[in-house]
């Protein structure tokens, strides 16, 4: 247990090192936020039915997908463990009297930690001053935020079990381009980043809880704008745990394949 | 003898390489069809090393030396034979196995590339779950051997590749490894930075009775380092034996070089080949068990003035060279 926790040390404090990274995505989280919030004002104002979600509901969405946005995002990746495979250096992670899938799980939540502790603070601050009806409202209970860390914590564990099948997918293809392109437009329409879930017609909604995506970003979300309460709150984090547990083992499982049937790129 | 430390038996890797020839024609082609061409690595390769023994490992590049460490360091798997390090088969229990072994790859970096030394070698101590104590007794003897005080601190990216290399050495030595694995360890260095890795390997090898396996090109290597050669080419073993086995079987002989004035004229002796001849300098091959030296100067100074002259024994690159015009690889 020790090697997990200090490689992920390690990566924590390399993480935290990019302070220049770091503000210009407060910026440019901000600048989307405001975006796509101005957007679902003018739909609001237009809109003939009540739509699922109020728009206080869709703002802290909005918010939220933009403060946790390097903790649930698919698209954040490590390009440094690509490189291990494709120029051959994970010949030194072989070497190691570790197993590799937990070692890499370790960088990969390390590494999206690092990224959040450096831009939520600030752009959370932010969010909270601002006036209506951009600014982020808190949940009325406390039980509510507890329940939102928890099931934000579950979703973070499953992206990143996720985006592990996209590392272990390089092994074969070589490129993480298509990979990345794949799970991560796919990915993010499914999980809700997109369009909010509830606001989506109900067929796709359908589709959405046929994937594991909805349970990174959607759900947690709206636990926090309890829009999710209830029995509904409990069989979702059993849904979350499920999940996890399953992309968890065929992970671990296509890995150990992997690393048998490994070539070590470059001489 | 005792029961060797290592031991390959027949061991065979192939690899399949993509291969197209050039232009946009073929390019599409290759998209429906691919053709594969099967590279044999190795061609069954065996030997065994003793412990203690440091190994130079050598061939020409493609050889397959690097494949063979791979594979006894449990990173590759072979398509047949056996090898058996340590009583452990390395792909096996492979992770009980590396905890035994130290690695360096000349070409790659262990380190973190972004953090300062230290760092790495601290997640290395709870890589190797390496007690607290042995990591500061070990870590102080590294960098007095390796000369690292100066540079644990810094960013690895702010290296130079001789300071990185030493710091490579030293992290594959904290946790005391049994066996060393050295793939080109001083591949682009300075002959100061060579000097010190050498002395490094030399002095874990007497001290601590470490066994190191070393592929290298550079023949200096050889000659400080190894006790015994290992040559490879196109995937099997062509030369296994020590350096004055080598040396006699290939290197009987002397280079004599020649500065004189005059001409030439007398038939050559019987043992001497001439490989250079310009108007002043003369070099020639002497091979002692036809010719010796003396006689082969008595000769010279008997048809020209020699103004002045070397002798030196044959150069271990140019041995090596003739072992793989013997073997045509």
């Amino acid at each position: 247990m020790r090697t997990y926790t200090s490689v992920w040390r390690i990566r924590f404090l390399n993480g935290l090192q990019y302070r220049t990274a770091a503000y210009a995505g407060i910026a440019t989280q901000l600048f989307f936020g405001f975006i796509f919030i101005m957007i679902y004002v003018a739909f609001y104002n237009q809109a003939t039915v009540e739509p699922d979600l109020s728009l206080q509901q869709v703002v802290a969405y909005i918010w939220l997908q933009q403060i946790c946005l390097s903790l649930v995002m698919l698209w954040v990746r490590d390009p440094e463990i690509f490189e291990l495979i494709t120029s051959g250096n994970i010949a030194y992670e072989l070497c190691r009297p570790s197993s590799i899938y937990p070692f890499w799980y370790s960088k990969l939540l390390a590494q999206r930690v690092a990224n959040m502790t450096l831009r939520c603070v600030p752009v959370t601050i932010i969010v909270l001053l601002i006036p209506e009806p951009y600014r982020l409202t808190l949940p009325s209970h406390w039980i509510t935020f507890l329940a939102f860390i928890v099931t934000l914590l579950l979703a973070l564990l499953l992206v990143v079990a996720i985006s592990m099948l996209i590392y272990i997918s390089v092994f074969w293809t070589m490129s993480p381009t298509g990979s990345v392109l794949l799970f991560a437009v796919l990915g993010e329409f499914l999980a809700g980043l997109v369009i909010p879930i509830p606001l989506m017609p109900q067929w796709m909604q359908f589709i959405t809880y046929a994937f594991p995506f909805r349970w990174t970003v959607d759900f947690p979300f709206r636990v926090f704008n309890e829009h999710v309460q209830g029995s509904e709150l409990i069989i979702g984090i059993c849904n979350q745990l499920g999940w996890l547990f399953v992309v968890l083992a065929v992970g671990y499982w296509i890995m150990n394949k992997a690393v048998r049937a490994v070539v070590i790129q470059g001489g | 003898m005792d029961k060797p430390i290592i031991s390959l038996h027949g061991i065979s890797k192939s690899y399949q390489v993509a291969i197209r020839k050039g232009g946009l024609k073929e390019a599409f082609k290759a998209l429906i069809r691919r053709d594969y061409k099967v590279i044999e690595a190795l061609k069954d390769i065996s030997f065994q090393v003793q412990q203690g023994e440091i190994v130079g490992y050598i061939g020409p590049n493609g050889a397959g030396k690097s494949t063979t460490i791979k594979i006894m360091s449990g990173v590759l798997l072979p398509d047949s034979g056996s090898c058996s390090v340590m009583n452990m088969t390395p792909w096996l229990e492979r992770q009980k196995y590396v905890a035994r072994i130290g690695v360096v790859f000349g070409q790659r970096s262990q380190l973190w590339w972004d953090v300062p030394v230290i760092d790495s070698f601290q997640l290395l101590r709870d890589i190797y779950r390496i007690p607290e104590k042995q990591y500061i007794e070990t870590l102080e003897e590294l960098t007095t051997l390796l000369k690292l005080s100066d540079i644990l601190h810094t960013p690895v990216r702010q290296l130079s590749l001789g300071q990185r290399m030493r710091c490579e050495l030293a992290a594959s030595l904290l946790h005391k490894p049994s066996i060393l694995f050295l793939d080109e360890p001083t591949i682009g260095l300075d002959a100061d930075s060579k000097i010190a890795v050498r002395s490094i390997v030399k002095e874990i090898n007497e001290r601590y009775g470490v066994t190191v396996i070393l592929t290298t090109h550079d023949m200096n290597d050889i000659e400080a380092l190894a006790h015994r050669i290992m040559m490879i080419g196109k995937g099997t073993l062509l030369f296994d034996g020590t350096l004055t086995q080598l040396q006699q079987r290939y290197g009987t002989g002397k280079i004599v070089q020649v500065a004189y004035s005059g001409h030439l004229v007398d038939e050559i002796l019987p043992g001497i080949t001439l490989i250079e001849q310009s108007e002043e300098k003369l070099s020639l091959a002497v091979n002692t068990e036809l010719c010796t030296v003396p006689q082969c100067i008595q000769w010279l100074t008997a048809q020209i003035e020699v103004t002045d002259f070397t002798v030196q024994a044959i150069p271990i690159e140019e041995l090596i060279l003739s072992l793989y015009k013997e073997h045509a690889v």
